[in-house]
């Protein structure tokens, strides 16, 4: 089904591709110019993820492929072929918050919630790369997530809680410690 | 974005033979590329994803030195446990780029030939002879604050923007292509260029060439490097000025130095006669200064971006006394010291 040189004329137009977004597999024909970001939000009415900019600036479209935190602004969803998407939409787990999203509300860590799906998929992503152990290594990592109302403070906060949270937690099979 | 047609490389000579046409362009990360189609300052008719090809581990090399392959991403460097080690300069370089999400997109190969951040050269309405070459050069005479102070041209003055080139052209990183008359080694002091008179070439990569790997030679600079990166904001900017120094000290004296400055020229800016400035000597502020003197000569501002060869020659200082002192610049907690 991938395209290759034999079929070249084929793939001018929609491309098949297969790709599961929050546990669900889509089988999908997508034009080679449709970013990740307009996929979900144009293509599939996964609008909680947010587009800022456009331009890999201010990760309001940041979303976990294969588990790594990306800006889906700068990604082609053909590229994406075969791969795990995991959004704002899908961290909920029954009914109940993801721990992240659970902190964000706890600690205030937004005012217009415009950057905040980005902001809480890249702690996520923070938190699954396991480079960050102070609240200085927390900021430098989140610095990819622009905040325009200045939330930063309650946002480090909200990371630094759900940090440890999962570190004590006790019924998170991939705790570091 | 422009329409275009994708393809799949299966193969690495897939890839240089899909590159035949001119108008193809491989993608990679696409971090650099898509951003460039959305402005419509790039436009393929052809995409050639390569990130299905085996390019993205990191091996041993003959002789002691270590392969990268050209889609091993940027994150996935910086955190390897043994560039960490053996080559902390590189690690340090890459940190201080971009930010985490863009760093798990971007590659090695893709960083390299990553283009300029120049204002005019992202606006398609305005002149620009990297752009569309012959049609003037909008910076010189307007704003030029994140331009070059060395190598310009009366044609571009437009400076290389990565932080990873800036280690590598310490390390003395040597850049493996495959091409239509196969394969190739370029040596990280000759693969980018200064613009003369045809800025539109940023590289002495041939039409229909791939980067599959960067080789750097054996760990060389133990504990006496830094990566001193100067911006407007502290995280997620590109460097106004930084300064890569590596060095070899024994007995109080330097054996080996090297030294690259990024932000400042069409290229990271090496300069032989600084770096032997510096070996027999003693690690002094006064060498120090004799070493940034030779490093900047020549240096010319634009107006807007004068202020940049004092900074430099401050940065230069900074970074020689953070290297000989085993200080190297974090790039979480920014304070300089
Ligand atoms: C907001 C923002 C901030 C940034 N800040 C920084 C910063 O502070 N410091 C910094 O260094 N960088 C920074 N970057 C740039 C980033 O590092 C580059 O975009 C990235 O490294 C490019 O890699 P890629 O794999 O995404 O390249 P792509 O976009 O896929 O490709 C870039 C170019 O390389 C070509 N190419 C890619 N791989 C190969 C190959 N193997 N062989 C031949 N040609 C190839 C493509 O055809 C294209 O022309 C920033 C980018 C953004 C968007
Ligand atoms: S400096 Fe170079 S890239 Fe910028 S406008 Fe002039 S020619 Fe174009
Ligand atoms: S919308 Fe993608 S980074 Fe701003
Ligand atoms: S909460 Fe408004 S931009 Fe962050």
């Amino acid at each position: 089904m991938s395209p290759s040189a034999a079929d070249a004329s084929a793939s001018v137009g929609a491309i098949p591709i297969r790709i599961t977004i929050n546990g669900e597999s889509h089988a999908l024909q997508v034009e080679p110019w449709t970013t990740l970001l307009d996929l979900l939000r144009l293509h599939l009415d996964l609008t909680g993820t947010k587009k800022g900019c456009d331009h890999g600036q201010c990760g309001a479209c940041t979303v976990l492929v294969d588990g790594k935190r990306i800006n889906s602004c700068l990604t082609l969803a053909v590229m994406k072929d075969g791969s795990e998407v995991t959004t704002i939409e899908g961290l909920a787990q029954n009914g109940d918050l993801h721990p992240v999203q659970a902190a964000f509300v706890e600690y205030d860590a937004f005012q217009c919630g415009y950057c905040t799906p980005g902001q809480i998929c890249s702690a996520v992503g923070l938190i699954n790369e396991g480079h960050a152990q102070s609240r200085e290594e927390i900021r430098e990592l989140m610095s990819g997530n622009i905040c325009r109302c200045g939330a930063y403070v309650n946002i480090v906060d909200a990371v630094e809680h759900a940090m440890a949270h999962r570190r004590q937690s006790p019924r998170n099979p991939e705790a570091r410690s | 974005m422009n329409r275009f047609s994708y393809v799949r490389a299966a193969s690495a000579a897939e890839a240089v033979r899909e590159l035949a046409d001119p108008a193809a362009r491989i993608i990679a990360g696409g971090t650099n590329l898509l951003d460039l189609m959305k402005y419509a300052v790039e436009k393929p008719t052809r995409l050639v994803d390569i990130t299905h090809l085996p390019l993205a581990t990191i091996e041993d090399a003959p002789g002691g030195g270590v392969r990268i392959g050209a889609l091993v991403t940027n994150a996935a460097l910086a955190y390897d446990d043994r560039i960490a080690r053996d080559y902390p300069l590189l690690s340090s370089a890459l940190l201080a780029g971009a930010s985490p999400q863009l760093r798990n997109a971007a590659t090695t190969g893709g960083n390299l030939l990553q283009r300029t951040r120049c204002y005019y050269f992202y606006d398609p309405a305005t002149p620009c002879n990297k752009r569309e070459p012959g049609s003037g050069c909008s910076a010189i005479g307007g704003l030029n604050r994140i331009h070059a102070i060395l190598g310009a041209s009366e044609n571009c003055i437009a400076t290389h923007p990565s932080d990873m080139c800036v280690a590598l052209a310490a390390l003395e990183a040597v850049i493996h292509v495959e091409g239509p008359d196969g394969a190739r080694a370029i040596p990280m002091a000759d693969f980018h260029r200064l613009p003369g008179d045809s800025p539109e070439i940023d590289t002495t990569l041939r039409q229909g060439e791939l980067i599959t790997s960067v080789e750097l030679p054996p760990p060389a600079f133990g504990q006496n490097h830094t990566y001193l990166k100067l911006r407007d904001r502290l995280s997620y900017a590109f460097a106004l000025v930084s300064v890569a120094v590596g060095l070899n000290i024994e007995g109080g004296t330097i054996k080996k130095a090297r030294m690259a400055l990024g932000g400042v020229a069409h290229k990271p800016w090496r300069k032989p006669e600084a770096e032997q400035a510096l070996e027999g000597q003693a690690p002094t502020l006064e060498n120090f200064g004799r070493a940034a003197e030779l490093l900047l000569q020549g240096a010319r501002g634009h107006g807007h971006n004068d202020f940049k060869i004092e900074l430099a020659r401050r940065a230069i200082g900074r970074a020689l006394s953070q290297a000989a002192e085993a200080r190297p610049q974090s790039q979480t907690d920014k304070r300089i010291r």
